[in-house]
């Protein structure tokens, strides 16, 4: 099923939820969002992109294997926590820079953990939603 | 003390690559390694009575477990039989095993058992020691279960590991209550867990003292085979022999035996004690001895033998006097030594022949000498003739029985009758393969290499060594070890000949007697196997057949094979399918297949589980302001209501979920006016996404047809009705409570100035409960590569079956 309309809307709306769930993932600290609502958005975004273009665009788009990026995903989340054992603390204790960065405000390890679970909902839910409309 | 457990777990790992490289010289090299344990561990030989060494390191402090080793005559004996006789039985694995697929795996569990040995012995807490000794019950498992493509290897490999692992469980029940009774008894709770501190206190007079002995009887008779529990010991000679050796005659079974020993000192000396070990004891002597007579194969007699044996040990440490101790040391050790060699022997005439069966062989003593000379040297220790160290032990075995007053007659008797079977049975291993005319074999026989004639020769000799100078034995090691098993220092002088005292000259007699009728016994089997040569006993059906065999004289191995499958046997059998029945049984009820039963039960029982303690508690506290409702808040309800009823009125699917998805909506528009924006985001964005997942779903399902009678559809009504109004009450009760709002203030609090965030959902998420959401992305990846798992698979078998 080819549709013009579904196709040309989902390149403009999939640039825009792309940078929204990235701005989610950063605004989550301190404003709603976060991690797991912007993996969502941006599967939502990929899905929508697949539905227009078929799986097979979507996976190109995406250019790492929706495994690949669990595996990233659990990777950052426990190598977040584990920078704190260096320093002697309990594993996940979050650690932070000492000075803010413009725009980002204090930028910590518990980032990279958010970054973590982001990467996993996005995996997981593109995983499952590819693999079905391949089927 | 630790490293050696560390030390043999890493080899473990690292022995499959060795073999790959090495191949049959594997062995000589793994061997290296128990070589320097006996050499590090015999430095403190002679080691004096009493003498203890100990170290220890903190494992979970707060259940009162650490890592604590202790090394005292006992432990250092097993310590020394354990890596001596693995050292020899690794270099006769190389040779034995060949270059075949799967040997890295043997030697890899090999190890693992040598190192699980190694910590039971060693371990002075009683919860290190469990784990050590569950650790030998499954590499005892994993070994019978070597050859694993035969159904035989793998229904004995189980009913090893039942067994033994079933005594264990008991047994750890039994070490918790002891623990429970130490701490009661006045004993710190951080040294509960101390064999070394029990010592100290009473447990003989503790309520608990009885289930406590029972449940570490348990234990201990199951892994040393005592009847009723002794079956599994025959089934496990499915396990390559050097496995019989090393696990199933000289270490692992004596583990039982050594558990015993080492909780002597602490609850020995009763009348519970003495009759529950002499009982069961005498019971696993006899009918270990009697089984042993009806086999043909080398190794179930070995192994019925060693069940007789084990019986001797428990009998004695049962007893529990001076002189029945030092006769367990010793029968103990000249044991180990004597049996590992002739299962080795056993194990190279099968290896160069191709069969087991005694009738069947015959005349190899020249084609085979070492072997022959090496078999005849050790069984001459098994019936206990002199100068053989099992002869000591014999004559100890009968001088701590004359000892005895009132069951000691008794005693001799069931002894001496058991050792007149062994002896015979002796002659057979010892004789019949050996002596005689040559008999045709599978294979044609010749000499082992010299790797699987190094172990059996050595122990053989070992064995005889100790018998003609018995004070090397008692000196270095054996007073020690009986100092540790009675619990006070003992000095023990063994010699092969005691002068002429009234006792001694008895004790002389008494092994006299049971040598030579053993030996008349012996020269009566020969016939009675060689009528039954043709006839297998499976083969002979119930019934006129024993009236022919008396005539026949092969009346004895026609009854013990018969009595055989009678045994405990038929109990683990009977069992065994009882509960896989039982198990096909519930699931069939409960598991029917259907997703849709599935739901109702889940529901039902959630439904009943909860309004249960809800109608107990039930207060109508609804505060004032509950029918307060705004106009936009009603619109947004009755939205959700009406999308629910849509939903369930359905003709169509996809008109199904678009209606669900309203419902989802209305719940997020919900949050939205209560203030919880994240979880509203959270929700659109999972509606949305459920929606595209049910588009794709439907798009392989047939077209939508209700088959559902009205009456199942009132049912699912009332149901679903009763879901809900519970789920209501839930939420109403639960605003109804007003929480101590410690942990809100809290997270208020410590959100900004901790974690520099002021979304306080965002910050508990990430970084308070950090670990939780660590555990939920975990599950979330692997119920992904769960679905993903089941479509492919499903393609994946669309594929095999168009091939």
């Amino acid at each position: 099923m080819k549709s013009l309309i579904l196709q040309t809307a989902s390149r403009y709306l999939m640039v825009l939820l792309v940078l929204f769930s990235v701005f989610m993932l950063f605004r989550g600290h301190n404003e709603p969002g976060g991690g797991f609502v912007g993996g969502l958005l941006i599967a939502g975004a990929f899905a929508l992109y697949a539905l227009a273009y078929q799986a097979k665009a979507a996976r190109h788009l995406l250019r790492f294997d929706p495994r690949t990026i669990i595996g990233i995903g659990l990777a950052t989340a426990v190598g977040s926590g584990l920078a704190a054992v260096f320093y002697g603390q309990p594993f996940l204790t979050g650690q932070w820079l000492p000075y803010s960065i413009p725009f980002l405000g204090k930028l910590g390890t518990v980032f990279f953990f958010d970054l973590g679970v982001y990467l996993v909902v996005l995996g997981t839910t593109l995983l499952v939603l590819l693999t079905l409309q391949e089927e | 003390m630790g490293w050696s457990l560390l030390a043999a777990f890493t080899l473990a790992l690292f022995a499959p690559f060795l073999y790959r490289l090495m191949g049959r010289a594997t062995g000589w090299v793994l061997a290296l390694f128990p070589f320097t344990v006996v050499a590090f561990f015999g430095l403190h030989l002679p080691i004096s009575p009493g003498a203890r060494f100990t170290t220890s390191c903190s494992w979970v402090p707060s259940l009162g477990v650490d890592l604590s080793f202790a090394l005292d005559g006992l432990s250092l004996t097993f310590v020394l039989l354990v890596s001596g006789i693995g050292a020899l039985v690794l270099i006769y694995s190389g040779a034995y095993l060949g270059e075949q697929p799967g040997g890295g795996r043997f030697f890899a569990y090999l190890l693992l058992f040598m190192g699980s040995m190694l910590g039971l012995v060693l371990s002075d807490n009683v919860i290190t020691l469990f784990v050590f000794w569950e650790l030998t019950s499954i590499s005892s498992y994993l070994l019978i279960g070597f050859h694993h493509h035969t159904e035989t290897s793998r229904a004995s490999a189980l009913k090893a590991l039942l067994v033994t692992g079933a005594g264990g469980l008991l047994l750890l029940a039994g070490l918790l209550l002891m623990m429970l009774a130490a701490v009661q008894l006045g004993l710190p709770f951080e040294k509960a867990g101390r064999i070394s501190a029990m010592l100290s206190v009473d447990f003989r007079q503790h309520p608990l003292y009885l289930p406590i002995l029972v449940l570490l009887l348990l234990g201990a008779f199951t892994k040393s085979a005592q009847v009723p529990f002794h079956f599994w010991l025959p089934a496990a000679m499915a396990a390559p022999t050097p496995v019989s050796a090393y696990l199933h005659s000289a270490t692992m079974v004596k583990a039982g035996v050594y558990l015993l020993a080492r909780f002597h000192p602490i609850l020995g000396g009763t009348i519970q004690w003495e009759t529950l070990m002499i009982g069961v004891g005498v019971v696993t002597m006899l009918v270990g001895a009697i089984m042993a007579t009806g086999q043909r194969d080398l190794k179930r007699i070995l192994a019925y033998s060693t069940i007789s044996v084990l019986g001797i040990l428990t009998t004695l440490l049962g007893v529990g006097t001076v002189l029945a101790v030092e006769a367990a040391v010793v029968f103990l050790v000249a044991h180990a030594l004597y049996k590992a060699a002739l299962f080795m022997v056993a194990g190279n005439i099968d290896h160069e022949t191709g069969t087991r069966d005694v009738t069947r062989l015959g005349g190899l003593r020249s084609l085979m000498p070492v072997t022959a000379i090496t078999g005849i040297l050790a069984s001459l220790s098994k019936a206990g003739t002199p100068p053989m160290f099992g002869f000591i032990g014999k004559e100890a075995l009968y001088t701590a029985k004359l000892d005895l007053e009132t069951i000691g007659l008794w005693l001799i008797f069931a002894a001496v009758l058991a050792n007149v079977l062994l002896v015979a049975m002796s002659l057979v291993v010892a004789i019949w393969p050996f002596f005689g005319s040559l008999r045709e074999t599978p294979k044609p026989p010749h000499e082992s290499p010299i790797s699987m004639l190094l172990g059996p020769l050595l122990l053989a000799g070992l064995g005889m060594f100790v018998g003609i100078i018995p004070g090397a034995f008692d000196r270095s090691i054996g007073s020690a070890m009986a100092t540790a098993i009675l619990g006070f220092p003992v000095e023990m002088k063994l010699k092969l000949w005691h002068g002429f005292s009234p006792e001694s000259v008895l004790v002389v007699a008494l092994s006299g007697l049971t040598l030579a009728a053993g030996y008349f016994l012996f020269k009566k089997l020969r016939p009675w196997f060689t009528h039954t040569l043709e006839l297998a006993c499976r083969l002979e059906p119930w019934g006129p057949g024993i009236r022919r065999a008396w005539q026949e004289g092969r009346l004895l191995h026609e009854l013990t094979c018969r009595l055989e499958p009678f045994g405990p046997t038929r109990a683990y059998e009977g069992l065994l399918t009882g509960l896989t029945r039982s198990a096909q049984g519930v699931t069939r009820f409960i598991q029917s297949g259907y997703l849709r039963h599935y739901i109702l039960v889940t529901i039902l029982v959630s439904v009943g589980l909860v309004s249960y303690p809800l109608v107990q508690s039930l207060e109508p506290q609804l505060s004032a302001n509950a029918w307060q409702i705004r106009p936009h808040e009603a619109v947004v309800a009755l939205l959700t209501l009406a999308g629910a009823i849509a939903t369930v009125r359905a003709r169509y699917r996809l008109t199904g979920v678009a209606a669900l998805g309203v419902t989802g909506l209305g719940i997020a528009l919900t949050f939205v006016i209560f203030g919880a924006p994240d979880l509203a985001i959270t929700q659109v964005m999972v509606e949305t996404l459920t929606v595209i997942l049910f588009v794709l779903v439907f798009y392989h399902l047939p077209p939508y047809v209700s088959r559902s009678t009205r009456l199942n559809r009132c049912r699912d009504l009332v149901i679903s009705i009763a879901a809900g109004l519970v789920m209501a009450l839930v939420v109403l009760a639960t605003t109804s409570i007003h929480l101590e709002p410690v942990l809100t203030d809290f997270f208020a609090q410590q959100s900004l100035s901790a974690a520099y965030g002021r979304n306080i959902v965002n910050v508990i998420l990430v970084d308070f409960r950090a670990l939780d959401t660590l555990g939920e992305i975990t599950v979330l990846a692997v119920a992904g590569f769960g679905v993903y798992a089941l479509l492919r698979l499903k393609a994946w078998h669309q594929r095999e079956v168009e091939k």
